[in-house]
């Protein structure tokens, strides 16, 4: 049966066997880091052009249907031509913050790769408090942001980075809650272990209703925390033209535009290590037939598919919605999202206590 | 480099020192056209709105008046160029006001149904303009997917699909194309079983409610100080269909509802749009079978001379009331021409309608007032 886990294992083996293990720790850093890059640069050309097909798909169009088959090399059409594009910087412009933002929002997607289980022992690095990692730097984009729109010298840039800081450090708390609602059940932010602990069913069947809840609010809140519509007010073409990036061509603006589908990309990536099982196949209860094909399909499958079917949901709302206002947008976090999810944070560790989830 | 001076005219001229003032045109995703909106801002919040037009004054009033009674229609087509045909058939109706013609009944007939079908076009395109105004997409394909069908018709008829220039004094400029009931009958039928669409899609999306209702409100008695007329004025429950209070052509020989909406917000004017569409589309039903056989233009001089005197007539656009003033000496080409545009007075109403609101509800108001930039600037 295919297994990355099984590649990786050999490639440690032949490593170890070849070389001093100094050295075959380095060659490995350089491998995953050469993986890293590359699923960054793969994973931007299926997310763009999935969300220009399923845009189409939902507008009564085609979408991209020329460069390549299906639209397929469309993308990377793109990006050629955004990379022989001049990258401009504005005279008034900070320009050491203006060139840095790019490459803070980009290193931080990067560095929240890393503790996300891609397949059966297929982690970069499993470390103890990988859920409260992912949270802790996923917060250090809104730095970016801010850092793009305060150096732009512009207003329409600045106004978006400040709706954008006061959206996402305020959705961060219901995200937060939500994810310290599964925590409560595992008892453990080990990615791996919250993983484990849904071998016989995924939380969000397992977890009662309180399960179902932090489920529809983490989904809200990573909407609102990767900047889509419908709370794209960062952005917001129709009233900031383009928010807080409207100064940036060429590939800095590309690198903006990969970073939000990174996000979008991550935060569905751990949705569905928590409430969907990351990589683990979907088992119903006593059914061993059933159980035991859906045992046959690659752990990997499993992981993508559950994260892409959370992507698709969220490009869903993007072309069905309208967009919020902000006062609104405010006080549906702290009117409404943050008082529900405290409240199912203690139903939930009731649950937990009683031991009424499966 | 700025003196002390300079910096205190400056702040005067901004009202505080803390206020951001920004530039909401000429080039901008949500004025549709180059409207130039300065606008102060406290925060998000609005102080002060102040419209500078004129970006694309082609001066069309002056050009009319070295043009001859039959060439000066074509140029209003670029007025509102979204019912070009209302603008025609504004200036025709005046032509042959001074010209004394009667109109053959089957022109009649034509001029109306082109008419209607400018109007659902229109707020067609509206309806998908607006939305995205708000920050949906999707719905502006929906709309085109019913628009495109119409300007088919329009471009099987007269020939073009935007600037039609299909009116003239004294009927319509050729008869219409053999296809035309049934394609307009086919239209009917689309519109009909896409219509529900639009409720599922937008109306009835609890974002979008709360984005319109309670934005961006004018009060009747404001309205009509204003001088605000169509959707927008009617969203405030002020009476101001032309085609009900001064009928003109067959407007009364047919059966339609005035759209009344006593909101006075966004949502009010959305919903006249929206059900004046419906009512559009009843005329259209009434007529389309019922064309008679006859001329589709009346006989007229070559060259058409007014008589000495001064002619106004209105029509009802999509946007709101439109007058047509000639004043003639007698010649060949108008002396002077004014047009009454409904957009210049629904864009005034824009300080008063968005003041202390946020930006956002300033694109949800500037949507809802269907602003057409050629037609405010002239």
């Amino acid at each position: 049966m295919f297994s990355l886990q099984g590649i990786t294992n050999g490639i440690e083996k032949w490593l170890h066997n070849n070389m001093s293990a100094n050295m075959a720790l380095l060659v490995e850093c350089a491998i995953v880091i050469f993986l890293a890059i590359s699923l960054f640069a793969i994973l931007g050309l299926i997310l763009v052009l999935m969300e220009r097909k399923v845009a189409a798909h939902m507008q009564i169009r085609l979408g991209p249907n020329r460069v390549g088959p299906f639209g397929m090399l469309q993308t990377t059409a793109d990006t050629l031509k955004l990379l022989l594009k001049e990258g401009l910087t504005p005279d008034g412009a900070d320009k050491f913050l203006f060139n840095l933002a790019p490459f803070v929002i980009m290193i931080v997607a990067m560095l929240i790769l890393a503790p996300i289980a891609f397949a059966t022992g297929f982690q970069i690095w499993d470390l103890n408090i990988g859920v409260l990692y992912v949270t802790a730097i996923s917060s250090i984009s809104v730095i970016a942001i801010l850092m793009a729109g305060w150096a732009s010298n512009n207003k329409y840039s600045m106004l978006g980075a400040m709706r954008s800081g006061a959206q996402i450090v305020s959705y961060e708390l219901s995200a937060g809650l939500s994810i310290i609602s599964i925590v409560v059940l595992t008892g453990s932010l080990q990615i791996s272990e919250i993983i484990e602990s849904q071998r016989n069913g995924w939380w969000l069947f397992k977890g009662h209703i309180p399960a179902v809840i932090a489920f529809v609010i983490f989904i809200i809140a990573v909407t609102a925390e990767t900047n889509r519509a419908p709370f794209d007010l960062a952005e917001a073409e129709s009233e900031l033209t383009a928010g807080f990036h409207t100064e940036y061509s060429g590939m800095r603006f590309a690198l903006f535009f990969l970073a939000e589908y990174i996000n979008i990309f991550i935060v569905c990536a751990i949705g569905a290590t928590l409430f969907l099982g990351g990589w683990m196949p979907l088992h119903i209860g006593s059914w061993q037939g059933f159980n035991h094909i859906m045992d046959f399909i690659p752990s990997s499958v499993w992981f993508f598919g559950k994260t892409f079917l959370l992507i698709f949901l969220i490009m869903w709302f993007r072309w069905t919605f309208p967009r919020l206002r902000v006062d609104q947008l405010l006080s549906l976090e702290w009117k409404y999202l943050l008082p529900i999810s405290m409240f199912n944070l203690l139903l939930m560790t009731v649950v937990a206590i009683m031991g009424w989830h499966f | 480099m700025y003196t002390e001076t300079e910096i205190i005219k400056d702040n005067i001229k901004a009202g505080s020192e803390t206020d951001l003032i920004i530039n909401i045109g000429p080039q901008h995703p949500a004025t549709h056209g180059v409207l130039h909106l300065i606008v102060t801002l406290d925060g998000e919040t609005i102080k002060k709105i102040e419209p500078h037009l004129g970006y694309i004054h082609r001066s069309i009033e002056k050009m009319c008046e070295s043009l001859s009674y039959r060439q000066f229609i074509y140029v209003t087509s670029r007025m509102d160029y979204l019912s070009s045909h209302i603008n025609n058939y504004a200036c025709a109706m005046c032509v042959e006001k001074g010209l004394q013609v009667e109109i053959p009944r089957r022109a009649q007939f034509i001029r109306v149904l082109m008419s209607e079908l400018t109007r659902i076009a229109s707020h067609e395109l509206w309806w998908g303009a607006m939305a995205m105004d708000l920050g949906a997409f999707t719905p502006f394909f929906y709309a085109f997917r019913e628009r495109e069908t119409i300007n088919d018709i329009m471009e099987e008829t007269c020939g073009a699909r935007l600037t039609m220039n299909y009116m003239v004094p004294g009927g319509v400029m050729y008869d219409i194309h053999p296809n035309f009931q049934k394609r307009v009958k086919d239209f009917i039928q689309l519109f009909k079983s896409k219509i529900h669409e639009y409720d599922e899609l937008v109306t009835g999306n609890i974002i979008f409610q709360n984005r319109m209702k309670g934005v961006g409100y004018i009060s009747e008695e404001d309205a009509i100080s204003y001088g605000c007329t169509g959707p927008v004025a009617r969203g405030s429950g002020v009476h101001c269909d032309i085609r009900k209070l001064y009928p003109y052509e067959l407007y009364n020989e047919v059966e339609f509802d005035e759209i009344l909406e006593t909101g006075g917000d966004s949502f009010a004017r959305y919903l006249v749009r929206v059900k004046e569409m419906h009512q559009s589309i009843r005329i259209i039903e009434q007529l389309i079978d019922n064309i008679p056989e006859g001329d589709f233009q009346a006989k007229t001089k070559a060259v058409l001379k007014l008589p000495k005197g001064e002619f106004y007539t209105r029509a009802e656009t999509a946007r709101g009331e439109l007058g047509v003033y000639i004043v003639s000496e007698g010649g060949a080409t108008p002396y002077r021409i004014k047009f009454r545009s409904p957009g210049f007075s629904n864009l005034s109403a824009l300080e008063h309608m968005a003041k202390g609101s946020k930006i956002g509800d300033l694109m949800a108001t500037m949507g809802t007032l269907d602003l057409v930039i050629p037609d405010i600037d002239r």
